[in-house]
This record gives structure tokens, sequence and C-alpha cells, in this order.
């Protein structure tokens, strides 16, 4: 049966609503910008809450949207690291836009060949799965020392000036203003994603893959497709880090990284793109608050803050950013609809 | 090459005895506990603390290891883990590393983060060997006290009056307390047990493994593999898998140092792709 002209109206007209623009979030971003100018003596920590929340956001689109727990997802971060570290230590692609698309690129080829690994199993088997697959990727970086410098990291890299006439400096000014654009266009173009109906299907997967499946979507095209397009965001944000700071070490790997980006993104609360990057607002600068408290100890703090959001209940810390997401209102209805269902493993 | 096998099965049984606390919290109760290496630890700062600072002997420090690790379970359990049984994986899984992430942390700040060693008794020290074959004292040892528990669990969970209460539990909780079993009394009991079990892993491993406070974030890795890789659904798996584990990781230590881990990691998502309810389950039960 064709539905009739009137349905599709009605549908794309609801698709327009849900992608509308509120003021609000015209609004963060122009503070976000205005730091550029308000802010210059904070540019290089907001340069890190920049690709950490590019980073969460990346992680959002397959726990938020899709429902796949990864305690792995900095594999894709590192491998992005290493490639833009690389290509501009031995002077492969010095411009720094292009080697972070190539360095986005092939953490997305990682990303669709191992998309096929968490399409099966339980939670834990795709925990286990994603972390192997973390460790594995660490492994083989630590043993190509004459690649990737082991356990000392890359050293010696210098990143070409951005465009060919942007120098990265000391203060992070560049480094900040760069990132920031990066992180807008991909957060517009995640946005674009999740709005879609290609981004709906996603969200009707995750409630229940078994009716999905019934109703016509192909989940495991779907999961691939989004798991891919996460590992490129991962690799993009990787990438930043590598060329912000000029170093990649095993550390991109580990599984440190990966814990912490999981509070970072529950923090701002899942399944909203705001989440990632509010949440890594608060992270950064709660462990800079943190570590020069207690320089060697701050994991401990870090840790209480995951123990205390869970018995508290992630829906009620979430709840803080529920007004706002009704402002915002982009998400409101799936949300909404889904917080009152009970959650299915996740 | 009979001195590795011999080595790979110490170092198996040692894994086994670390995970089979967690085998049965996860794989019985279905609760994702990625801090069960932080009840080792406990439990291996305990014996270093007895042995090298009030000089008990090294024997009896290990069933203190196991009776602290187990209280401290009990604690955490009644005071914390009960309030996520019921929570989603998720949950349970930032909830976990968090405990990781303090413990690591407390204990670096309480005894320091250097690597630190126990004084074993000199009749466990070196080797003496058979036909041949070098065998080391301590893991003798270790594979004399590890067969003998394994054993002794295999009797409890499929024999005893406990053991079936427990799989009724598991199996279905709400009929199980319909029927007058105290669920929550022998899930907090087999909890503690699990985590003294970790701790008595813990005890024994300082010697093998080291003990410094990342400790947990390392075996978590490990104990994680032994409970995927061998299944939840009984106490056999988790053993094999563990002295395959074992025996590959040292003989892959030995013969092949330069692909070592990669070996291992490659072997359990491989396995895990091929049977995701592990290598020695049953069919899923649900």
């Amino acid at each position: 049966m064709i539905p009739s002209p009137a349905a599709i109206r009605a549908a794309t007209d609801w698709l327009a609503a849900r992608a509308r623009w509120h003021p609000l979030e015209v609004l963060f971003w122009i503070a976000a910008f205005a730091a550029i100018y308000l802010l210059p003596g904070r540019h290089l920590i907001m340069t890190e809450v920049a690709w950490l929340g590019l980073f969460a956001l990346s992680l959002d689109l397959i726990l938020g949207y899709a429902g796949i727990i990864s305690l792995g997802h900095a594999a894709f971060f590192g491998i992005g690291a290493y490639a833009a570290a690389l290509l501009a230590k031995h002077e492969i692609i010095g411009e720094p836009v292009l080697a972070l698309l190539c360095a986005g690129a092939l953490a997305a080829v990682v990303g669709f060949l191992t998309s096929f690994l968490v399409l099966r199993g339980s939670d834990l088997t795709r925990l286990m799965v994603t972390l192997g697959v973390a460790l594995l990727l660490r492994e083989v970086a630590n043993r190509n020392g004459w690649l990737t410098g082991g356990a000392d990291g890359l050293q010696g890299v210098t990143i070409d000036p951005v465009l060919g006439h942007f120098r990265f400096d000391m203060f992070g000014h560049t480094g900040y203003t760069y990132s920031l654009i990066v992180l807008f266009v991909l957060f517009v173009l995640a946005r674009r994603i999740v709005n879609s109906p290609f981004g709906l299907s996603l969200l009707s997967v995750k409630s229940n893959p078994l009716r999905a499946a019934a109703i016509g979507i192909s989940v495991d095209k779907r999961l691939i497709a989004i798991y891919t397009i996460a590992a490129f965001y991962a690799g993009i944000a990787g990438g930043l880090l590598a060329q912000t700071s000029a170093f990649a070490s095993l550390e991109v790997f580990s599984f440190d990284r990966s814990a912490d980006l999981l509070l970072v993104l529950i923090l701002g609360g899942t399944g909203w793109l705001y989440g990632g990057v509010i949440g890594a607002v608060i992270f950064k600068f709660m462990q800079d608050y943190l570590s020069s408290l207690t320089p060697q100890y701050w994991p401990f703090w870090i840790g209480l803050v995951l123990v205390v959001i869970v018995l508290v209940g992630r829906e009620r810390i979430g709840t803080w950013s529920e007004p706002l997401r009704r402002w915002v209102g982009t998400v409101e209805k799936s949300v909404t609809r889904r917080r009152s269902a009970p959650e299915h493993g996740g | 090459m009979l001195t590795i096998l011999f080595d790979g099965i110490a170092y198996g049984m040692l894994l086994f005895v670390l995970a089979s606390g967690l085998a049965v919290t996860l794989g019985l109760m279905n609760f994702v506990n990625l801090a069960h290496g932080s009840f080792a630890m406990a439990g291996g700062y305990v014996t270093v603390a007895l042995v090298n600072s009030l000089g008990v002997p090294f024997f009896l420090s290990l069933p203190l290891a196991f009776l602290v690790s187990g209280l401290l379970g009990l604690l955490f359990e009644r005071t914390l883990y009960v309030h996520v049984y019921r929570k989603s994986h998720l949950d349970q899984v930032l909830f976990t590393i968090g405990l990781v992430f303090m413990s690591v942390a407390a204990v670096d700040y309480v005894m320091g983060s250097s690597q630190v060693f126990v004084r074993i008794p000199r009749e466990l020290q070196g080797q003496f060997s058979v036909f041949g074959v070098g065998i080391g004292r301590y893991r003798l040892l270790i594979i004399i006290i590890c067969g003998l528990l394994t054993a002794v669990l295999q009797y409890i969970l499929a024999r005893t009056r406990f053991g079936s209460r427990l799989r009724a539990a598991v199996d279905d909780g709400r009929v199980a307390r319909g029927l007058g079993i105290d669920v929550n009394r022998i899930f907090a009991l087999t909890f503690a047990v699990g985590s003294g079990l970790a701790g008595l892993g813990g005890a024994l491993g300082v010697e093998i493994l080291g003990l410094d406070p990342a400790f947990p974030l390392k075996i978590m890795i490990y104990v994680l593999i032994v409970v995927t890789v061998g299944g939840t659904s009984s106490i056999i798996g988790p053993f094999l898998a563990s002295l395959l584990l074992g025996i590959c990781d040292v003989a892959g230590k030995y013969y092949a140092p330069a692909v070592g881990p990669f070996v291992i990691y490659s072997i359990m998502i491989i396995v895990l792709l091929w049977r995701p309810q592990g290598l020695f389950a049953r069919a899923a039960s649900r």
C-alpha cells in the first residue's frame, strides 16, 4: 500500500519539527565560539574538552541510540591518534585537516571490520569483545615499537599549520578554534543523522530489536552503519588529541580511557547529543579541580562519582537535563517514552 | 617442555581460584562484577601485611586472607551491591568500575604505589625434579590447594542442599522464595564466599603475579576471559578455560614472547564469536 500524500507530508513535517534548532542550542554554540575571544587563558583545557566531547558524542551514537555497551571505544580513538601523529611525523600528509579525515577514515574501516563482532551475543559478550579489540590494538602498538615508539610514545611529531595558515601555538589558541570547528561540524552532521529516519530506526532497534526486525528494519545493517560512523567520530577525536598535543602514546588505547568515557557520557546523560559535550565540560573541569587537590588520587573521586550516580539512579541524575531536553525538544518524545518503559539490559 | 606445562597448569589453577567467585556471581547471579579483582587485591595485601609486618606464618595467613576478603565482600554486598542487582548491565558496569577506581586509589594511598612481595617459607622455595621434570615447590602447593578447592566447590554446587538451593534461587528467584528459600541470604553468602576465594587467590598469587595497586585492573581482564570463555553455567567450564588460558599464556610467553598476549585476546574473541555462551556451556537456559 502506498501511503497517502497527506500521510507523507505529516511524516516529513514531524521529522522537520524534530530536527528544528532550538534557540538554546544556538545560544550554546554561540557561547562555545565566544570562548575563543572571551577565555583566552583557558584554551588548553577547552581544547581537551572539545575532543573529549567529540569522543563522548561518538559513544553516545552507539550507546544512547543503538544500545551497544562498549568498554573498548578507545580502540578507535587510539587508531585515530596514532594515524594522525604518524601521518604528521613522516610528512605523508602534512595538512592537518586532510590528515584528520584520513585518521577518521582509518578508524571507520577498523570500526566497520569489528562491527561484525558486536552483532551477536549478550551485553557481556559485547563488553568482552570490545574490550578485547582495544587490548589487542594496544598490544599491536606496543609490540611494533619501530612504528609507534612503543611504551615511550611517539615523539618528535610536528604538526603543520592548519590549511597552511594557522600555526599551532603553545597556548592552545589555534588548537581550540580548530577543535571547536571540527566538533561543531561533526555535531551538526550527527544531529542530522539521529533526526533522520535512519536515526529513528536505530532507536527502535535499541528498544526492541526483535520487533524492529519484524516491521522490516534490517537490524544488523543499521548496527554496522552506526558502529562505523561512531568509529569515524572516535578516530577524529583521537586525531584531534594527537594534533593538538603533537604526541601519541599507548595510553590512548587504555582501559581507563574507555571507562572515563562512560563516566563523561553518563554525567551528561545518554541519548541526546549534548550529553557528551556537556559531560566533557563537567568532567574536565572536575578532573582539573580534583587533580589539583590530590594529584595522585583523583581516580578515587572519579570512582566515587560513578558509584554515587548508579546508587542514586542514572534516570534521576539524568533528569537534571530533562527540562533542558524538553526545551531543546529534539529527542523529547522518544526519550520520555523510553524512560517510562523499563530498560532491557542497558 | 613438561616444566612449562606444569607451570602453565599451576598458573591456570591460580586463575581459576581468582575467577571462581566471579563465575558464580556473573554466571549464576547474572551480575557483571568488574570489581572482583579488588577483593583479590585485598586478600593479597592482607597476606603481605600479616607475613611481612606481623610475622604471621604464611600458611596461617592464607585462611585469614580468605576470611578478610569474604567479610569485606559480605559488607559490600549487604550495603552496596544489593541495590544494583536489579539494575541494567550498564549500571552494573559503571558501578563496579567505580569501585575498582576507588580501590586502586585507596590502596595506592594506604600502601604506596610500588610493587610488594611476600616472604614465603623456605621449604616452599626452589624446585625439585621428578623424571627430569623441574617442579617448583610453590607451584605444586598451588596445584594441590586449587585442585582440592575445585573438588569441594563442585561437590557443594552439585551435591549439597545449599548448592541446589543456590541453583534454584538463580533459576527462578520468585518460585524459590515461594518455596521458602531465603534468596537474599543465599546470594549474600555466595557473594561472600566468592570474594573470599578471590582473596585466597590474591594471597597465593602475590608470589607469581606480583602485587601493586593496579592489580584489579590487570587481573580483571584475565578473570573475565576465564568466565566468558568457560561459560557460566557450571564450575567445570571456567576450570577448563583457566587451565587452557594458563597453559597458553605460559607457553606463549616462553615460545613466542612477541605475540603472547596477542594470542590470548585473539582466542578469546574467536571463541566468543563462535560460541557467545562460552566454550563449555550447555545450551542457553534462558
